[in-house]
């Protein structure tokens, strides 16, 4: 965390980690999102839930502008992290992607080592000088998402070899090597079985301490198990945000009643 | 199972008789498919070996030659002194050593027709072994020169087929000017004599045609005369003169008619009655028939006139002591292809048999096809330069054609925005991957060589024009390979924070590299095999040299190909295809390098 940073945190809004104001998403002529409003809080879990085509995916990818890569895509809007416009032209987008980490529906570790995969964020972004303090990083951050007792012996095998609940825990490792402010996590464990899923819910409550995390997720059990705060999203519109617990037991809108107890989806 | 569930299901959609039969047509089609594909692969396969087959059997012989190790004199020579042993007259040396095998041979053109039974290039391979190894000049026959491609040819039974038949008859001899006759008691040449009997009446049968056609003619013109005088009783007075300038062409042709016929029938006639004379009076044999050698005594004689009894001819070889009496043991060679149709004669045959004999030429590996450059000789022609030619050619356009395309495709894929430009310079990348590769060659010729002014024929210019021709091809498949790298390795790696190139060079390049260097490949051995772009630039020059470098005037081994197959030696026949099967090699090693260099590539991860 920089020191500037750090000083705004301080002055404005210490619980607010991202702040998102007005936000438009277009695809080409297409709008995906309208009118977006909606506060991340610090060392939370939030979850973002909503039927598919909801929105809900395409507002976790604008939060590190990994819609950048999609030529077509358009965002107006703020949307800021520690009080600084995330979509300004200062802001560098490699070093915002190195603040917000992001971990992706599919599991996708590089077809290179095991070592290799969680070290590479790290040295990219030249975090260390040394061997040894980058094997510590290595090894602290595959212990922090909980895949070291199960691959200790085999850091140089390949990443894909792994089975598929490893391989997400693997790019969690790789996320948190880098030692971002915010985690973003694009429904984890859909492609992964119950067992898999409980570990990684259980991780992320473990992570929370440390990072502030947005998680998009289809299950509604998820969402009331692993986060502090649920916002539904309905068709490219926010519909609800609120304590976890509010939206579940005692919702607001007709919606997200509707969407919880299973009659639209 | 109750028995009205069983019928029901037998009447079900898809258990009906009709299901039944679309069923089993569906298979039949699947098994006709089955055996159309088996059948295309059986008939390439097929193909493939008889092509490969058919090029390793003609090109065999060219990968071993016979070469001549013969008794020189060289006494006069100091192996001390090189500047000296480089000045000798090797020249005179081969012509005098070979002369000295044969000291009967007489007559300059016959003393010629000896020389060059050796290659016109063996004084200078002499020389440089001379030069190579001086100390072995004390053991001259330790040099071997190579014989003349026509005498390689008949040694590989590639001339001429012939028989050689041990005979026990007693025969008289007897020498009349410069010919020797030997004649028989019994009527031992009658097979003989019928076969040149039989080449009578066929030319008899031929004249006798040719006159046929000529009294056919001779109708026709005859029926035109008549139209002619026809025309003439009604005619006007300029009619009248052409008709007649007409008519007195027709006559003369008449008259040439009459001549021509009379001619071919008295040929035809007299033919006839020669064919009928053999039998007793015998008849000449010409470089049309089957020669017929005699071997007895040391000696050889050419029939040149043959009764059933006897035979006339000439001395091909001397006898050992002297001419004698009579003969009892002798030796009857026909050789099948008849002196006309062959390039060596009876005489250079029994020379070559002589030394052949006394062991002074041995078969051995063609060294001089796998060390030498090109040359008008075909004995003398090797494939070294070419195969050189080709490395360094190929090495160039590797350097230029691999990260200009590598990177083009890189950009375009991964950095170029998606608008009107970039579409059209894709489709014109695309458009120029189907332009003929000749006119790449009429490119480099007039920007390279015209414009630029750079060396004529030279490997580095060669390399730039097979660059451009093979740009097209590495960047689309490069293209296509880093299309296939799933999005989500990019997104794996700019969601930690790499920068696009980062992204680009760590992760998606790694992966794309097996179909980047498959396009490569192809496109190399594309440009390995091509032929019309270098004539544009001169490549097709006749290179002696081995090229040592980028800028030395330099040709490809297909552009070799294309040359050899364009001499009419029927040795460069052979050579053309061992060329072909070192092309082939050449290509083989490229793709085995490829697949080892992508194997490793597969196996860091």
């Amino acid at each position: 965390m920089s020191k500037k940073a750090k000083q705004e945190n301080t002055k404005i809004a210490p619980q607010v980690k991202i702040k998102g104001r007005n936000v438009d998403v277009f695809y080409g002529d297409k709008q995906a999102l309208f009118d977006i409003n909606l506060d991340i809080e610090r060392n939370q879990v939030t979850s973002l839930i909503g039927p598919s085509g909801c929105g809900k995916s395409t507002f976790l990818r604008c939060l590190n502008r990994m819609n950048d890569t999609i030529d077509i895509c358009k965002i107006t809007g703020s949307i800021t992290l520690d009080g600084q416009d995330i979509y300004d032209k200062e802001i560098d987008v490699v070093e915002l992607r190195a603040r917000v980490g992001m971990v992706f529906q599919k599991p996708n570790p590089f077809p290179k080592s095991i070592y290799e995969n969680v070290a590479y964020g790290p040295r990219i972004h030249g975090m260390t000088s040394s061997k040894e303090e980058l094997d510590k990083i290595v090894l602290k951050s595959l212990k922090r998402a909980g895949l070291f007792e199960e691959v200790k012996d085999r850091l140089d095998e390949s990443g894909t070899s792994l089975s598929g609940g490893q391989q997400q825990r693997l790019c969690i490792a790789r996320a948190i090597a880098t030692r971002p402010e915010v985690l973003l996590m694009d429904e984890p464990c859909s492609a992964l079985d119950p067992i898999a899923t409980a570990i990684i819910e259980e991780l992320i409550d473990e992570l929370r301490e440390k990072f502030t995390i947005v998680i998009v997720t289809h299950s509604m059990q998820q969402a009331a198990r692993v986060s502090q705060k649920t916002a539904f999203f309905h068709l490219g519109k926010l519909i609800e945000e609120g304590a976890t617990d509010d939206i579940f037991t005692n919702p607001r809108n007709q919606k997200t009643q509707d969407y919880i107890t299973g009659r639209i989806g | 199972m109750t028995d009205t569930a069983k019928t029901e299901q037998e009447i079900s959609e898809h258990t009906s008789s009709a299901a039944r039969l679309r069923l089993k047509k569906r298979y039949k089609s699947e098994r006709m498919f089955k055996f159309w594909g088996q059948g295309a692969i059986f008939f390439s396969i097929g193909f493939l070996v008889l092509l490969l087959s058919t090029i390793t059997f003609k090109a065999l012989p060219a990968f071993t030659y016979h070469f001549a190790s013969l008794p020189y004199d060289m006494s006069e020579l100091d192996k001390t002194d090189i500047s000296k042993l480089k000045k000798a007259d090797y020249d005179g040396m081969v012509r005098s050593t070979i002369r000295s095998q044969f000291p009967n041979v007489s007559g300059r053109k016959d003393k010629k027709t000896l020389s060059s039974i050796l290659s016109s290039g063996a004084p200078v391979i002499l020389r440089q072994q001379v030069l190579k190894n001086p100390n072995n000049i004390d053991d001259p026959s330790s040099f071997a020169v190579p014989i003349s491609d026509f005498a390689d040819l008949y040694l590989k039974g590639q001339i001429t087929n012939s028989t050689l038949e041990k005979r026990d008859e007693l025969g008289q001899i007897s020498i009349l000017d410069k010919q020797v006759e030997i004649s028989f008691e019994q009527n031992i040449f009658t097979n003989i004599t019928n076969q040149i009997a039989k080449r009578l009446e066929k030319e008899a049968l031929l004249m006798r045609e040719s006159m046929q056609g000529s009294i056919r003619s001779l109708e026709k013109t005859k029926a035109d005369i008549k139209i002619i005088n026809e025309q003439l009783l009604g005619a006007s007075e300029i009619e009248t003169e052409r008709l007649n300038k007409e008519k007195s062409r027709l006559l003369d042709k008449e008259t040439e008619l009459y001549v021509r016929i009379a001619d071919l029938r008295s040929k035809a006639n007299d033919l006839k009655t020669r064919a009928k004379l053999v039998i007793s009076q015998g008849e000449e044999i010409t470089n049309k028939d089957q020669s017929i050698l005699i071997y007895f005594n040391g000696a050889v004689v050419k029939a040149q006139y043959v009764t059933p009894n006897r035979i006339i001819g000439k001395l091909l070889m001397p006898f050992d002591n002297g001419v004698p009496a009579s003969v009892q043991k002798w030796q009857l060679r026909m050789i099948e292809t008849p002196q006309a149709n062959r390039k060596f004669s009876d005489q250079e045959i029994v020379w070559i048999d002589e030394l052949l004999t006394k062991g002074f030429i041995s078969k051995d590996f063609n060294w001089i096809f796998a060390t030498k450059g090109a040359s008008r000789e075909p004995e003398m022609a090797g494939i070294w330069g070419a195969v050189v030619g080709s490395f360094l050619t190929i090495i160039v356009t590797l350097a230029l054609a691999f990260p200009l395309g590598v990177a083009a495709a890189i950009y375009l894929e991964e950095f170029a925005p998606k608008n009107k430009i970039t579409t059209i310079i894709e489709v014109n990348i695309n458009n120029l991957a189907a332009v003929p590769s000749i006119v790449f060659g009429l490119l480099g010729l007039a920007v390279f060589l015209n414009f630029f002014g750079l060396d004529r024929s030279a490997p580095y210019v060669g390399g730039m024009v097979l660059a451009l021709m093979t740009l097209p091809t590495i960047i689309i498949a490069s293209r296509a390979a880093l299309r296939a790298v799933p999005p989500s390795i990019r997104e794996a790696a700019l969601g930690i924070g790499a920068s696009k190139l980062q992204t680009v060079l760590h992760h998606v390049l790694p992966l794309a590299m097996p179909g980047i260097m498959t396009g490569t490949i192809i496109g190399l051995a594309q440009a390995l095999g091509e032929t019309a772009p270098l004539l544009m630039i001169g490549m097709v020059a006749f290179v002696v040299d081995i090229p040592g470098a980028l800028n030395d005037p330099a040709t490809v081994l297909p552009v070799q190909i294309f040359m050899w197959a364009d001499f009419p030696e029927p040795a460069f026949e052979q050579r053309t295809s061992a060329a072909i099967l070192v092309l082939l090699a050449f290509l083989i090693l490229m793709n085995a390098l490829a697949v080892i260099i992508r194997k490793r590539f597969e196996r860091r991860w």
